[in-house]
């Protein structure tokens, strides 16, 4: 299978390890990922609320590409995910301000999650589990912009998302249900108001520990840096020390899977998941 | 006799910001459903619904200058759960572009500091380059000596040396080969031409 793969910036800098799990979880799976020519950054957090004719038409510099290449559009950022998914209702539905761009609006955009869990992919994960995630405890986090506003995203449960649940499940993991999955982590406020992140990141960490999970999962590396990088701050907040492994779902899909580069991006997070997967016997 | 600090709701303003977000805040009921899901809520000065109101009411100064509007996530659970379908978060990217453009003084810098230091990097090179974007974060909001005496400085120092150290910082930016094209969209924006 062939589709064409959108990074983002993120994912070449403080999610380096999401971006390098996504690429060897593909190649495992037989899955091309044909990463878009000269692609530019989708402006993110910051150009919608700046100028919405910006934030469109960068995301649609990168949409025209997509739609020459003629694959389907994955994309494992969920900020990126969500503001092409802006840009093509905004150039379907012919909204104003008008924007001039030779994008149809034909190209498939999907989050890598929703991508992975589809029939065929979901089939060649099942068969290819070399080493189940047996005993770890888990709690799924999608954040924000994977599942809203549903009528950007599509999305059909999205006060109660399932994809990364159900793969995790596949997986072998233990996976816990909780109240805090597409609750905010702070997202942008990271350093202009970090004192914000630490409270609703905080919560999101102390909620996860409150159902018995080891560790939460996440899609998205603005998320998975807040929930991962401000724990001494949190620590400071709560009165006591908090190390609570973050892992992104492809880290985990690819230790299942065999793969022997995990140990590679584990070692990039702030706080080291590894001890806790040694005490599982799963590293 | 109307007393002086009677609110005389100014529809034209309400008609402005209708019109530049797209969004009719005047199908609001007051249900609050945006306010009581919004993650932010703790830290506002206006709560997202009373911001609507306002709008309603024509309090463009106090709406403008609220701080509320720079804290706004955009992580769009008002947007999500409005039953009268209005998109809150778009509205609030309104109130920010408006709040730029009335040369009031903002209710929290901070934020749209954070916002120009991202739009000035993505310009320059076509991708975010994050180093440097920090860099340009760190001199123009001015915190930098309170955050050395607050020791968050050291703190973030100690984080940036570990991410910096696995390569998740790179010194040198990414730059595409499309950069004019990037430039040519900032100019349009700039000369507020629209497609």
């Amino acid at each position: 299978m062939k589709v064409s793969y959108y990074p983002g910036c993120s994912l070449h800098s403080t999610g380096l390890e999401y971006g390098k799990s996504t690429l060897e979880v593909c190649e495992i799976l037989g899955i091309e990922l044909n990463e878009l020519t000269d692609w530019n950054c989708c402006g993110a957090s910051s150009a919608h609320c700046t100028d919405e004719v910006l934030a469109i038409e960068l995301a649609t510099r990168n949409l025209v590409t997509a739609e020459e290449a003629g694959l389907d559009l994955v994309i494992p950022c969920a900020a990126c995910f969500q503001r092409f998914k802006v840009a093509e209702k905004h150039i379907q539905e012919g909204k104003k301000p008008v924007v001039d761009t030779p994008y149809q609006g034909k190209v498939p955009i999907k989050h890598l999650l929703d991508f992975l869990i589809e029939e065929e992919n979901f089939k060649s994960i099942k068969e290819g589990i070399k080493k189940p995630l047996n005993g770890l405890k888990v709690v799924c986090y999608y954040g924000c912009l994977i599942t809203r506003p549903p009528k950007v995203t599509d999305a059909i449960n999205y006060e109660n998302p399932q994809a990364m649940d159900e793969l995790l499940s596949l997986l072998g993991a233990e996976v816990y249900p909780w109240s805090y999955k597409t609750d905010c982590c702070g997202g942008s406020l990271m350093l202009s108001r970090p004192d914000i992140v630490v409270q609703l990141s905080g919560k999101l960490i102390q909620k996860a520990e409150e159902t018995g999970a080891d560790c939460v999962a996440t899609a998205c590396p603005l998320c998975q840096a807040n929930l991962d990088t401000k724990q001494s701050a949190i620590s400071k907040n709560l009165g006591r020390e908090v190390r609570f492994p973050t892992f992104y779902f492809t880290e985990l899909l690819g230790m299942a899977l065999g793969s022997g580069e995990v140990s590679q991006w584990l070692k990039k997070h702030v706080v080291d998941p590894r001890d806790l997967l040694k005490s599982r016997g799963l590293l | 006799m109307q007393s002086e600090s009677a609110i005389i709701p100014n529809h034209a303003w309400l008609a402005e910001l209708e019109k530049s977000s797209g969004e009719s805040a005047s199908s609001c009921y007051q249900c609050k459903t945006c306010s009581s899901g919004c993650p932010v809520a703790f830290a506002m000065d206006l709560l997202p619904h009373q911001i609507i109101h306002m709008i309603r009411m024509g309090l463009k100064e106090m709406v403008l200058k609220s701080s509320s509007i720079w804290l706004c996530v955009s992580c769009e659970s008002c947007t999500s759960r409005c039953p009268n379908d209005i998109d809150v978060a778009k509205i609030i990217d309104a109130l920010r572009m408006a709040s730029v453009k009335s040369g009031f003084k903002l209710g929290e810098k901070r934020p749209s500091v954070f916002h120009n230091s991202v739009l000035s990097s993505i310009k320059k090179t076509g991708r975010l380059y994050e180093l440097g974007m920090i860099g340009s974060y760190v001199l123009r909001s001015g915190d930098m000596v309170s955050n050395i005496k607050s020791g968050s400085l050291l703190e973030d120092a100690k984080v940036g040396w570990k991410l910096f150290k696995n390569g998740k910082l790179k010194l040198i930016p990414e730059r595409i080969k499309g950069r004019k094209e990037i430039k040519k969209l900032f100019k349009k924006l700039k000369r507020g031409e629209r497609g």
